[in-house]
């Protein structure tokens, strides 16, 4: 598979501060790629060098192996979803839709055939004549999608679009963008801070944080094993515990807990500081109410039940642990098993180590949390 | 219910003998007037006849009319820019500073600013004084009293009425609609005939009403940097009612240039696909 888009070293910077950092990707042909992370982490302003609408400071953007240096945004073969849509209130839908061909010198009966085509393929087709205003959200995220799509790009860019939508129609659209994007095979670059976007669409996903990528993986790669404490806490729910590292008896590596308890950990978690701080991650799913009893293969910490958050399939307990401040979720199978659970009661809950991941304590705030 | 009628009172009243007093009856004094003849009594259409029958009336109006529309346009294109400018290129601190700089000549009468022209301008003026120190020129030309010289003055005076409707509409413009038509492939040029233009049409239509009615009716600049050689219509008013004293045929010029007015705004309209109510929002 050759690249649609490969972007190499890439640095940009306002002044001192420097928003992209080094960053470098590939994206193969006819993939949905999303960059994932939290707003201010620099992920718009590398849409916007690829777009060209910044330059970049350092590095190379190559579409299909071509190096965009110098290119003007006009002349490159990308196009960009605006995350506020931007469609042209002036002209109706048709000539939105028309614009980049016109734009092109195309005219007469193969601009209409496209955007027939194009309208057809977003679901639209009795929507030309409509004015711009007259359609609904989901409608102008289509006619938006519609009037780059027309224009066959190597790379279609698409910034936050869903966030200006509300929830329910949201979910609906961030399917239909995916089956949108297998049906016209087009490869699509996707910017957002919604994880959950990011993770039901796309082929590959890139975390970023303050400029620079922390890990390019599949959405189960990001979501089973993250490369980072960053990524532990920012793809999907996740419980973070505070912990020592310390030998134990028989030499194996232990976490204690701040009320005294050792957890066991994964093998996997090799890090050899001991006596130092280091955060014990662990997914409300992996985490079991009222394990069996301690059989040494599971951890196991009492917990009183603060509150039940129902919602459906998706049912959570929020706990906390005796002598600490911590507060959990754990997830609540709604297979009428824990129906007897009630608000302030003591339960346990426990964990396979391997289920859990350690990394080095950090001091970043996840400002824009979903 | 009652109170509410004396409130409503309170504040048409004014507004009512203002428009009547001052506009409304002087201008029915005025139609009267143009259709009475100190040579004749009663109802004559001579004051009309004269107007088409001499033909250095006419000529003139026709001139003031296309003259008016030149200027209209002309400030229409000049002001584009400088709007676009100021609103979407200049830094924020920076473009309210640029504001003040278009505002800060208005501030100024009219007399004094074409004053400033005339000492610019005229033979014995700055510019000719420095042109012939520099040695473009052997002796000073006269650069006043000529069509172009005219022209120029009719639109540094009307700018700021152009200039403050249009950045009204170019500010609320969305920069990513300039970037979205960028982004799809259009030149500069395709950005500014198919975005920028179209969104700007109703504040360049309102702007461009008031710039063509005070061009139209102005009468200090084309005087003093027209002067005899770029007769204005308005002149032909004043000649008729102060030098001649014949307050007949001024009357029937007014209302011919009233007739003018409405109608080139109401052709101006129909072109542009606006309604009188859109503009004036």
């Amino acid at each position: 598979m050759r690249n649609a888009l490969s972007v190499q070293n890439l640095v940009k910077r306002f002044g001192t501060f420097t928003a992209v950092n080094n960053v470098s990707f590939d994206v193969e042909d006819g993939k949905f790629f999303s960059i994932l992370g939290p707003s201010g982490c620099g992920k718009t302003t590398l849409l916007r060098m690829i777009a060209g609408f910044y330059q970049q400071d350092e590095g190379t953007i190559l579409f299909n192996g071509q190096d965009m240096e110098g290119v003007a945004p006009n002349k490159r073969p990308v196009n960009l979803v605006f995350q506020n849509l931007a469609l042209f209130p002036m002209m109706n839908v048709h000539e939105n839709v028309a614009f980049g061909l016109r734009r092109r010198g195309e005219k007469g009966a193969a601009v209409e055939r496209k955007v027939k085509d194009m309208l057809e393929r977003v679901g639209l087709p009795e929507s030309g004549k409509k004015e711009v205003s007259q359609l609904s959200g989901g409608q102008k995220q289509r006619i938006a999608i519609a009037r780059c799509l027309v224009l066959e790009p190597t790379v279609l860019l698409l910034d936050e679009p869903l966030g200006a939508l509300d929830a329910k129609l949201r979910e609906h659209m961030k399917v239909e963008l995916k089956t949108l994007q297998a049906k016209v095979g087009t490869t699509f670059v996707y910017i957002t801070h919604d994880q959950s976007e990011a993770m039901v669409m796309s082929d590959r996903v890139a975390v970023m944080n303050n400029g620079a990528f922390e890990q390019i993986g599949t959405p189960q790669e990001l979501y089973h094993a993250p490369s980072s404490s960053f990524v532990a806490q920012f793809v999907g729910a996740n419980n973070k515990l505070s912990v020592m590292l310390r030998r134990g008896e028989a030499g194996e590596l232990l976490a204690r807990y701040a009320n005294g308890l050792d957890f066991r950990l994964a093998p996997a978690c090799s890090e050899e500081a001991t006596d130092e701080p280091f955060d014990l991650f662990v997914r409300p799913e992996s985490m079991v109410i009222n394990p069996p009893a301690d059989d040494g293969r599971f951890n196991s910490l009492p917990v009183t039940v603060k509150a039940i958050l129902f919602d459906g399939g998706n049912s959570r307990l929020l706990v906390s642990s005796e002598g600490t401040t911590d507060e959990f979720t754990v997830a609540l199978p709604q297979t009428r098993q824990f129906d007897d659970i009630k608000v302030r009661d003591t339960i346990r809950v426990g964990w396979d180590p391997s289920a859990s991941l350690c990394f080095r304590k950090s001091d970043w705030k996840l400002y824009d949390e979903e | 219910m009652k109170s509410k009628r004396i409130g409503f009172l309170f504040f048409f009243l004014p507004v009512a003998l203002w428009l009547g007093l001052l506009i409304v009856l002087p201008h029915l004094e005025l139609l009267r007037l143009s259709f009475t003849s100190t040579r004749e009594s009663g109802f004559t259409l001579a004051n009309y006849f004269a107007f088409f029958n001499e033909p250095i009336y006419w000529l003139t109006f026709v001139r003031t009319a296309l003259y008016s529309i030149l200027v209209t346009f002309i400030v229409m294109v000049v002001a584009l820019p400088v709007a676009f400018y100021i609103t979407k290129v200049a830094h924020v601190r920076v473009s309210g500073f640029l504001m003040v700089l278009v505002l800060v000549p208005f501030w100024v009468s009219e007399l004094i600013r074409v004053y400033g022209w005339i000492i610019l301008l005229r033979e014995s003026g700055v510019l000719n004084n420095f042109l012939v120190s520099i040695g473009l020129f052997e002796k000073p030309i006269e650069m006043l009293y000529n069509d172009a010289t005219m022209i120029m003055g009719l639109v540094y005076t009307s700018m700021l009425f152009m200039v403050v409707p249009v950045i009204g509409v170019m500010d609320a413009l969305d920069d990513s609609l300039i970037e979205a038509a960028y982004d799809l492939g259009a030149s500069k040029t395709a950005i500014w005939r198919t975005i920028i233009i179209p969104h700007c049409t109703p504040g360049m239509v309102s702007g461009g009403i008031i710039v063509f009615m005070l061009v139209l009716g102005s009468y200090l600049t084309p005087n003093l940097m027209g002067g005899k050689n770029s007769l204005w219509f308005t002149e032909q008013i004043y000649n008729q009612i102060i030098l001649y004293f014949n307050w007949n045929q001024g009357a029937a010029f007014g209302f011919l240039l009233l007739l003018l007015s409405t109608l080139i705004i109401w052709l101006g309209l129909k072109v542009t696909g606006q309604s009188l109510k859109e503009v004036v929002k």
